[in-house]
């Protein structure tokens, strides 16, 4: 298995994703980068994430939405939530339809990055437990 | 509060309207009955009480007439019985007459003054009394006809030879064949003090005169002057004694001589030849009628004066508390306008602080990817490009954050309610751009049609910004879940600037239409809203002349169309500069609009 942990970082701000996204790349990331919740969704389509990073405030598709639609069709896929400050509610919200972690705006980069792998280290844990109780 | 000062100076004459309307309806709803009844009881009891009196009066004329009357027939009997009992023939002699006179005296008092007997030539031949009047000629004395005509006559009250009043009773007796006079004469006090006993009051006095009216007693006072009034009522008694009137008439007039109206109760004796009269000052007669009028009067002008004083003091004191009341109600909706304010921007305040964690967030990652470039060395492949790049990044988000903060400080600068001329397309353009960052997070797209040359509304900066955020707040609420399309138009009619935003959201149901308006009326969960939003904007819009109208379709979307009357002296407003997405001036610009 390959140790490159699969990001998909959401945003309608691209100037964020594409400098979040090389410095993530320099760390050892796998990045891909979608500017609306609608591409993110088929981006993952062919991009089998292991963790979508998703800012929940965009045009068009909102962030739960794409939550929900994320933990429906690849419900491994852990997801860590970006908010603004006011919308913390959203962020509970996000909590309790199964994201990982919500972090907020403007996020220290060593965090988010501790975040990231967190929620990656889970993912894989996961799947282990999943493929050893198949095997078992 | 140059401005709070006018106003209480233009409301003064409201409160004075108010204090006097009220002070005319208490004095009216207290007057009237008071007056009413007043009125009524006076009148009720002015007319029992004068009924009772002249009752009163008249009872007592009547038993002194029947008294006279009766005296008189009782004297003419006492001669009649003479006349018959003695006879003729024994009359002619003196000392019969004498003995007689004597007998009558005796028994009767000196009512009888003397007695004679008139032989049919009118020569009294026999006499008997005090004075010396044998031999005295009869035969052209009024009553010495009189008798031969009606055989008995009561003559009035005269003074005669003798000078002294008195009156006769004369029969005609048959003396030896010849119709002779039988002649008494009476002293004329006996009547009179049973007149003179009748005195009432100050003025009321009785007497009793002729049909010519001429005096049979001595009235108490000096009566002359008052003869051909006396004279005219009488004339008139004889008139109406057809309709019973004779009994005890009454009378009242005005006396010439002392000019005070006059009581007269009139009563025929003695077959209608002389009346008792008794008269007397209405004043007198009614005394305690009208000093209890007066105290009536009195009490009722105290009344008066005591109601209309406390309407007076009682409508100022009312009218001051409505005032003082209105100026704290104003007082509260300034502090509800301002609470609604301070609402409206905490809405706004979480669009901004997504719209400015943006360009920090870039900014912080930009400033984290140079340092990852620096720790690598600037030589290495075209680090040094891309660090030139990244930074160009941040100034450039740096501008955008000031790009925020300008608007936010501009939107918190114009709280200045002072109102001027605006051009209200100017407004919609900025407040529009203002709201673009959420409206573009709910997928709502901000459309302005705004006709060129709408004329200039007076108006508060500060108060237009909040009827038109507080509206794209609502629209754009309204379409919350999946989006939809405002529109914000503009245009001029008649005089008249319309302000129309419409929404293709949820709609409003017609049930809730009639209440928007009404302040704390929300459809929001508690804790979402106040309510107070349409409230404030409706008194804003109305404090400046306009009004506010909706139209909503349930699913359809809701229009709010605002009317404000153009200024009078308001200047056009200039061609605007395009689309909503256009950024506005720096700052510059927007000093010169806040006014200072």
């Amino acid at each position: 298995m390959s140790d490159s942990i699969r990001l998909l970082l959401v945003d309608d701000e691209t100037d964020f994703t594409a400098t979040l996204g090389r410095r993530l790349v320099r760390r050892g990331l796998t990045v891909e980068t979608a500017d609306c919740g609608e591409a993110g969704l088929s981006k993952l389509e062919t991009f089998p994430a292991d963790v979508v990073l998703l800012d929940v405030r965009m045009p068009g598709m909102d962030g739960l939405s794409v939550l929900h639609r994320i933990k429906e069709l690849y419900p491994l896929t852990e997801v860590v939530m970006l908010t603004g400050h006011a919308s913390m509610e959203v962020a509970i919200r996000g909590m309790e339809l199964g994201a990982f972690d919500y972090l907020m705006k403007p996020v220290a980069f060593e965090e988010l990055f501790y975040k990231v792998e967190d929620a990656a280290a889970r993912k894989r844990l996961q799947e282990g437990r999943i493929e050893g109780r198949r095997r078992g | 509060m140059a401005q709070a000062r006018e106003n209480a100076v233009s409301e003064a004459p409201y409160y004075q309207g108010l204090a006097k309307s009220m002070m005319f309806t208490i004095a009216l709803v207290s007057l009237a009955p008071l007056l009413g009844y007043a009125l009524l009881s006076g009148y009720q009891y002015t007319t029992a009480y004068k009924e009772k009196v002249e009752a009163h009066l008249r009872e007592l004329v009547l038993k002194h007439d029947q008294s006279v009357d009766s005296y008189l027939r009782e004297k003419v009997a006492e001669v009649q019985v003479l006349g018959e009992v003695v006879g003729g023939d024994r009359l002619k002699a003196e000392a019969e007459i004498t003995s007689l006179h004597n007998a009558l005296v005796r028994s009767h008092g000196s009512d009888f003054v003397d007695l004679g007997i008139v032989n049919a030539a009118g020569v009294q031949v026999a006499y008997a009394g005090p004075y010396p009047l044998q031999g005295a000629d009869y035969s052209n004395a009024e009553w010495f006809q009189a008798v031969k005509r009606r055989r008995v006559f009561v003559s009035d009250v005269i003074f005669g030879l003798r000078g002294v009043p008195h009156f006769i009773i004369a029969l005609l007796v048959d003396v030896g064949g010849e119709q002779w006079v039988l002649k008494a004469t009476l002293d004329f006090m006996a009547i009179n003090d049973l007149v003179e006993d009748i005195r009432i009051g100050e003025t009321g006095l009785a007497f009793i005169t002729n049909r010519a009216a001429q005096f049979q007693t001595t009235p108490r006072r000096d009566m002359t002057g008052e003869v051909k009034l006396l004279h005219n009522i009488l004339a008139r008694g004889g008139e109406d004694s057809i309709l019973g009137r004779g009994r005890a008439a009454i009378t009242v007039v005005d006396d010439p001589v002392t000019g005070r109206e006059v009581l007269f109760v009139t009563s025929p004796l003695k077959d209608g030849e002389w009346f008792m009269v008794y008269q007397q000052d209405t004043a007198d007669a009614f005394a305690a009628l009208y000093r209890i009028r007066n105290v009536g009067v009195a009490v009722l002008l105290l009344g008066t004066v005591c109601i209309l004083a406390m309407a007076f003091l009682l409508s100022r004191r009312m009218a001051r508390k409505v005032e003082v009341a209105d100026q704290e109600k104003d007082m509260m909706n300034d502090q509800v306008v301002e609470a609604g304010k301070l609402a409206s921007v905490g809405e706004l305040a979480a669009g901004i602080a997504h719209e400015i964690n943006n360009p920090v967030a870039i900014m912080v990652e930009e400033a984290g990817w140079v340092q990852d470039l620096l720790e690598e060395g600037l030589q290495k492949d075209d680090n040094e490009r891309e660090v030139q790049r990244a930074l160009t990044q941040i100034r450039s988000q740096g501008a955008r954050c000031r790009e925020i903060t300008h608007k936010l400080l501009s939107f918190a600068r114009k709280i200045d309610p002072t109102v001027e001329r605006m051009c209200v397309n100017d407004l919609i353009r900025e407040m529009a751009q203002f709201c673009e960052q959420r409206a573009k997070y709910a997928n709502v797209r901000i459309e302005t049609s705004l006709e060129d040359g709408v004329p200039q509304v007076e108006a508060s900066q500060s108060e237009m910004q909040q009827v038109l955020l507080n509206l794209i707040n609502n629209a754009i609420d309204a379409m919350d879940p999946g989006g939809g399309e405002l529109d914000i138009m503009s245009r001029a009619e008649g005089g008249d600037v319309f302000i129309s935003i419409s929404d293709t959201g949820c709609g409003i149901p017609k049930a809730n239409l009639q209440r928007i308006f009404d302040p704390f009326f929300t459809t929001k969960p508690v804790g979402k809203g106040t309510g107070l939003g349409l409230s404030i904007i409706y008194g804003i819009i109305n404090k400046m002349g306009g009004d506010i109208s909706v139209k909503s379709v349930v699913n359809k979307g809701t229009a709010f169309t605002i009317r404000l009357p153009a200024s009078k002296e308001g200047m056009r407003c200039a061609a605007g500069n395009g689309a909503a997405g256009e950024q506005p001036p720096a700052d510059g610009g927007r000093s010169e609009e806040t006014g200072g």
